[in-house]
């Protein structure tokens, strides 16, 4: 067999991809081939998780960490780095605090915090390749459930690990799966469901981990399986997610193949199979009981629990639906032991949690971090701060149903009762990171217009009451608030609070308290003085030329869309605040500072 | 291709360990024996790439975890094909000369038991992480 030199890893998630990694790919197998290199192997990966920079090339075994390669880059890369032993330099990562090169990605500050457990194969394996994941111990622990443990020993076993779905809730795994085995003992058939239908605007995890890793996901649901008793597995997943679905797919077929689902799994008399439900991408499936009902072909809309899909799930029978990054840290336990796991984290919170870093982060992308660790690590270590060296304000975690943390909570540790202590929640794993230049009135509105747009309508809490606060959102952003109708606002989220149905409704009103406890000066500066402190809503401020520094060169009339900059040449112009638009076009053009938002 | 147990499960998976060991030991670089051969046209031109071919085999079949990276010229052009060895937590030494039968005694006796061998090209440089 060929003894490869170099193994040349591009990364093929949905980001880099959109980047053209495909092409990548492509080029770096033609020039290879062309060139008559033949111990050199090109392997498609899932995502590396440093998406700001993408597309990733990572060569092996030196470990270095190109960065925003292009197809132009490729003959180069092999030129240099393959044939003659020398980095391109112009392709590393550029490190901004020491502004030098780094080219071991070991060294680069994303990754030193991170611990990669979910995400262990992700920008590692080729995930179309069973093989790979079998070289990585892959299926060895739904071998060693099978023919070392018995179900209960296998339940126990999860529930020492401390293992928390990872959807959000934070509903201990094990559990939840002892429910599913004993509640109701002689179901004529039982259901794993894996819950892939991850809808937070911002994240995805669940994505990354299925087009990186799919395998990981369809052992732990075998494993879940021999658990509580199941024979079939279900993944629902949005239609909207076209490469993890293949992916997905390709990884059912290969497992079938080498007879790791189907009758008999190795030997052991354990029947498992596994099939794809598609979602239509509406939020409120994320929801266990309106998932069901999506997938039995009715409107996706929850029901009341109890009954809870453990005693009458997917066609009334006993079901246990588990999160996709919950799956993915199911193998490693039973790999490593719970002990193993359970000395990751904090007291409450074990093992790993998987974040969508997004906003105004200098390093947009996907990290995991062991529960415990701050904000403020998250933020300025990994992430490496603002952008453009703005002031930070506030993070959202939770998505919809989360809040917006402040200056003060960044150091509260990422766990589930620390979050929730703070007010907002841990949520699937959306971190969103907002600058000065954000209104937090307008954040509070994006986030209810998500779920007014969402709400499924069968309750009226959620139907009718977001929309009124939505409605009272556009008022104050419009300068049109008062003081009552903050009030309002306060007690019309209590109300939805406790009254709407299902989570989606329960905890839409988040974003919104969070905001008003944290922020009430804003939401005052847009109510009493009509004025929007973050300079983003269009109806509270004006454009202004300072006459002092206004030279009359007219630049900005002429690219003005509307034709509201009015002036003699070489005198100082005036903007008709009646015409403005407030698009902003003048001040862009303006060359000497004398346009400003008041 | 079926796995019909889980020993058959452990047998496929150490025999497909290869096609990832070289990433698992880049990941960790710094506990494992790393060997790089110079590979500039000096090195090439006076058979570095044979040296490295023997070394991929051969630390292949005796089964020794090893990282084999080739490099730049090192500079020693008249000692050409050089390689460095760095064995874990020891500095790394640099040999010259070195032809298969040299890369053999150098793995017989300095990478498997320690023990200097004829060639050491004194280091006078430090390399920059």
């Amino acid at each position: 067999m060929t003894h490869y030199r170099f193994h040349i890893l591009c990364c093929g998630g949905t980001g880099c991809k959109a980047s053209n990694s495909a092409g990548i790919v492509r080029k770096f197998e033609a020039v290879l081939k062309e060139k008559n290199i033949n111990d050199v192997q090109v392997i498609t990966t899932g995502c590396f998780g440093f998406c700001e920079k993408g597309p990733i090339v990572k060569i092996l075994p030196d470990n270095t960490f190109y960065v925003q390669v292009k197809e132009e880059d490729v003959e180069n890369i092999i030129n240099e780095h393959i044939i003659k032993g020398r980095k391109v330099e112009r392709l590393l990562y550029t490190d901004p605090k020491a502004n030098a090169h780094i080219s071991d990605s070991k060294h680069m500050g994303f990754y030193k915090k991170q611990m990669r457990v979910a995400l262990r194969n992700c920008g590692f394996i080729n995930p179309e390749d069973i093989r790979e994941y079998i070289a990585r111990d892959g299926y060895a622990a739904l071998g060693k459930v099978l023919s070392e443990m018995t179900p209960e020993q296998a339940i126990e076993e999860m529930k020492k690990s401390g293992l928390r779905g990872r959807g959000g809730a934070g509903f201990p795994t094990g559990k939840k799966w002892e429910l599913a085995r004993t509640l109701v003992p002689n179901a004529e058939q039982k259901y794993v469901i894996c819950n892939a239908d991850e809808g937070d605007p911002g994240a995805f995890m669940d994505r990354s981990i299925l087009e990186g890793d799919p395998h990981s996901i369809i052992e732990a649901m075998a494993i879940c399986g021999y658990c509580i008793g199941a024979t079939k597995g279900l993944v629902y997943i949005r239609a909207e997610y076209p490469l993890a679905i293949r992916r997905l797919q390709i990884a059912i077929d290969q497992a079938r193949e080498y007879g790791l689902l189907g009758k008999d799994i190795m030997g052991t008399g354990f029947e498992f199979d596994i099939e794809l439900r598609y979602g239509a991408g509406a939020f409120v499936c994320g929801e266990e009981t309106a998932l069901i009902h999506s997938m039995e072909g009715q409107r996706g809309e929850p029901t009341i629990k109890p009954p809870f899909p453990a005693v009458k799930g997917y066609n009334g029978m006993p079901s246990n639906v588990n999160n996709v990054e919950t799956f993915a840290n199911v193998p490693v336990i039973y790999l490593k032991g719970a002990d193993w796991f359970s000395k990751i984290g904090t007291e409450k919170s074990k093992g790993t949690k998987v974040f969508a870093l997004a906003g105004k982060i200098n390093n947009v992308g996907l990290i995991e971090v062991p529960m415990g660790t701050t904000l403020r690590e998250i933020i300025y270590e990994i992430g490496g701060g603002i952008k453009g060296g703005k002031k930070f304000k506030a993070v959202q975690t939770g998505g919809p149903s989360g809040g917006c943390l402040t200056e003060k909570h960044l150091d509260t540790p990422v766990d589930y009762e620390s979050l929730a202590a703070a007010k907002s929640i841990m949520g699937s794993g959306g971190m969103i990171v907002m600058d000065e230049d954000n209104c937090m009135v307008s954040i509070a509105k994006f986030y209810l217009d998500f779920t007014v747009d969402e709400s499924c309508g069968k309750c009226t809490p959620c139907r009718v009451g977001n929309k009124r606060m939505n409605e009272i959102l556009d008022k104050i952003i419009k300068g049109n608030g008062t003081m009552e109708d903050l009030d309002t606002l306060k007690n019309l989220a209590n109300v939805i609070k406790d009254t709407a149905l299902c989570g989606l409704g329960q905890t839409a009103p988040n974003p919104v308290i969070s905001t008003l406890d944290n922020f009430y000066d804003e939401y005052l500066a847009h109510v009493k003085d009509k004025k929007c402190p973050a300079g983003q809503c269009k109806d509270l401020l004006s454009y202004v030329i300072n006459p002092e520094k206004c030279i009359g060169c007219t630049a900005c009339a002429r690219k003005c869309p509307v034709n509201a900059i009015t002036g003699v040449v070489k005198q100082p112009q005036t903007i008709d605040q009646e015409k403005c638009i407030k698009c902003g076009t003048c001040i862009d053009t303006c060359k000497f500072g004398a346009i400003s938002k008041q | 291709m079926a796995v019909k147990s889980l020993a058959d499960l452990k047998k496929m998976s150490s025999e497909f360990k290869n096609t990832v060991s070289l990433r698992e030991n880049g990941d960790n670089v710094d506990s494992l024996i790393q060997i790089k051969v110079a590979m500039a046209t000096c090195g090439i031109a006076s058979g570095a790439k044979e040296v490295m071919d023997f070394y991929l085999e051969e630390l292949d079949k005796q089964g020794i975890k090893a990282v084999v990276t080739q490099t730049g010229c090192m500079g020693y052009c008249y000692a050409e094909p050089t390689i460095e060895v760095k064995l874990p937590g020891k500095d790394p030494i640099v040999f010259g000369h070195v032809n298969v039968e040299k890369a053999s005694e150098i793995l017989e006796k300095y990478i498997k038991n320690g023990e200097l061998v004829e060639g050491i090209i004194p280091v006078n440089y430090e390399t920059v992480k």
